[in-house]
């Protein structure tokens, strides 16, 4: 499997008869098995980013530019959204429909995948064990106010590991979790990064979130990528000042500044 | 003499339906907790664990099963009415959701002056001077006094929200998830300003998180819940050692500080 690549992504917005670049020529890559973490202040238009490159911008905003590609070969959306790239979004709750069990909304994401009627339940039976959920027959007759935050999020893991999707866009996936749920998930998706070689695209503003899990860093500020790099890179030796803020904002919060941070030796190894 | 006080405090809900009433739920189980005055208090627990419920009986917005709440050693339910509004001007509370929190239809010099109106008193020229005042003193400007609270970003209204709260001066403010979802450079702001309150104006804090890296930062004494119940109740030693499994587990779970040096790049 190769990279899945986004390139010169461009989305505008019309408002008071002026144009308004939100985002502004983002290219990334995202290789299997790897976690890219896309980080910035909000409204830095990381979200829309990932929804550009899904196709599912949000009315009012348009996509004026960009394509996305694997192995050189360029995409349509309908063959990228929930084949070759799942998405996780933050608060659970709000992507599940209220009034349906878990087992509606399998079928549903099966159907648009055109999985027949007698493979399904025991792909979503194994996906559900993979993302933490035991007891596979129960969760899916329960509805989401049966559940909590955390079943939730591993519920929608599950639908997104059902779909066998190579690559997984996390948008804020623990942000409304608690420490130890957040952990829990965590651990999951680093699992299913090494397990399954998962390409991982991690939003976040959660500068712990990406020491925990991400390989590679891009930062964006106002519509565009002003520093790209290893994670160690972007912790120890931040070349941006939008990346040094971010870094020094976040260690302040654990009582450390960038003098307390000195360069890791030559641990880090360079596959 | 403490501020507030919960004295072996029970709650809990009861589940309706059409076939009538269910089993009450136990939400708090004899819970007792002293907040002095000055003093920098979390309260720590995973979801569910009664938190919240618990800061909603502090503030009288419930009364418990059993058990009583005290302000200023007296309890709550033997309060004179103007004894009400001095708990209503000590005690201010801020929540996680600031959209929630607001009337969507007031522009955010009255979403401020509000409090400044039934809790102070305050009225024309002297109002708008105070709003400003608390406008500047969470980062936003002047101008904004005139937005609506659709034409904010969520970032900005929390801080009207921590204005508003900040408004009549009060003694104890408790702030529920309220700073975690504030970009890290506001956090760090916001912290800054409740600091300079308190000492200041010796203004009390209860910090109702589960983010450790902020009790350790911010407060002087940490309490922590467990399905309904304090497990545990320590001052914040730094670096902070947690006793109970709860404690630990909450602790085991923070987040580091920097990527992890044994991590292979790419």
């Amino acid at each position: 499997m190769s990279a899945l690549r986004i390139d010169v992504m461009r989305v505008e917005t019309h408002r008071h008869g002026r144009t308004l670049t939100l985002v502004d020529g983002v290219s990334l890559s995202l290789a299997p098995g790897e976690v890219l973490a896309l980080v910035g202040a909000s409204g830095s238009g990381k979200s829309l980013t990932c929804a550009a490159s899904l196709g599912v911008l949000p009315p009012g905003t348009v996509q004026t530019d960009g394509r996305v590609s694997l192995g050189g070969e360029a995409l349509r959306f309908p063959e990228l959204r929930g084949r070759l790239v799942a998405s996780i979004l933050q608060n659970p709750r709000s992507a599940f429909n209220p009034v349906r069990s878990m087992r509606d909304h399998a079928r549903e994401t099966f159907k648009a995948l055109g999985v027949p009627r007698s493979a399904w339940e025991k792909r979503i039976a194994q996906a559900m064990q993979e993302a933490g959920l035991e007891d596979a027959q129960r969760v899916l007759g329960l509805h989401p106010f049966e559940m909590s935050g955390g079943m939730l999020q591993r519920m929608m893991i599950a639908l997104a590991l059902a779909s066998e999707a190579p690559f997984l866009f996390a948008d804020e996936p623990t942000t409304d979790l608690d420490l130890i749920v957040q952990r829990e998930i965590l651990e999951l998706l680093e699992r299913l990064k090494h397990e399954r070689g998962l390409g991982i695209l991690l939003v976040t503003h959660d500068m712990g979130v990406v020491a925990r899990l991400a390989d590679r860093v891009a930062v964006m500020e106002a519509g565009r990528i002003v520093e790209t790099g290893p994670v160690q890179t972007i912790f120890h030796r931040p070349a941006h000042a939008t990346t040094r803020e971010l870094v020094a904002a976040h260690l302040a919060l654990y009582g450390l500044t960038s003098a307390d941070s000195p360069h890791p030796t030559t641990l880090e190894v360079t596959q | 003499m403490s501020l507030l006080a919960a004295r072996g405090v029970h709650h809990g809900y009861r589940r309706f339906s059409l076939v009538g009433a269910g089993r009450v739920t136990p939400v708090l189980e004899s819970v007792d907790l002293d907040i002095a005055p000055g003093e920098t208090l979390a309260l720590l627990g995973r979801s569910g664990c009664g938190k919240s419920t618990l800061s909603r009986l502090l503030v009288g917005l419930e009364t418990p099963t059993s058990g009583e709440v005290r302000f200023e050693d007296r309890p709550l339910q033997n309060l004179a009415k103007t004894q009400w509004q001095a708990l209503r001007r000590s005690v201010q509370m801020v929540f996680q959701d600031p959209l929630g929190a607001v009337n969507p239809r007031a522009r955010v010099a009255e979403i401020i002056g509000e409090p400044l109106e039934h809790l102070c008193e305050l009225k024309g020229t002297a109002r708008r001077d105070r709003v400003v005042e608390l406008l500047e003193a969470v980062g936003l400007d002047a101008g904004d006094a005139d937005k609506y609270p659709q034409q904010m970003s969520g970032g900005q209204l929390q801080r009207v929200c921590i204005a508003r709260a900040l408004a009549p001066r009060p003694k104890l403010i408790i702030l529920d998830e309220a700073v975690s979802n504030l970009d890290l450079h506001l956090q760090i702001r916001m912290l800054s300003l409740f600091e300079q309150l308190q000492r200041e104006h010796e203004v009390a804090y209860l910090f109702i998180t589960h983010d450790l890296r902020l009790v350790e930062r911010f407060c002087s004494r940490v309490v922590v819940m467990e399905a309904g119940r304090i497990v545990e109740n320590t001052p914040v030693t730094r670096p902070l050692r947690l006793t109970t499994h709860e404690g630990r587990a909450l602790q085991d779970a923070v987040l580091p500080a920097l990527p992890s040096q044994m991590r292979i790049a790419h």
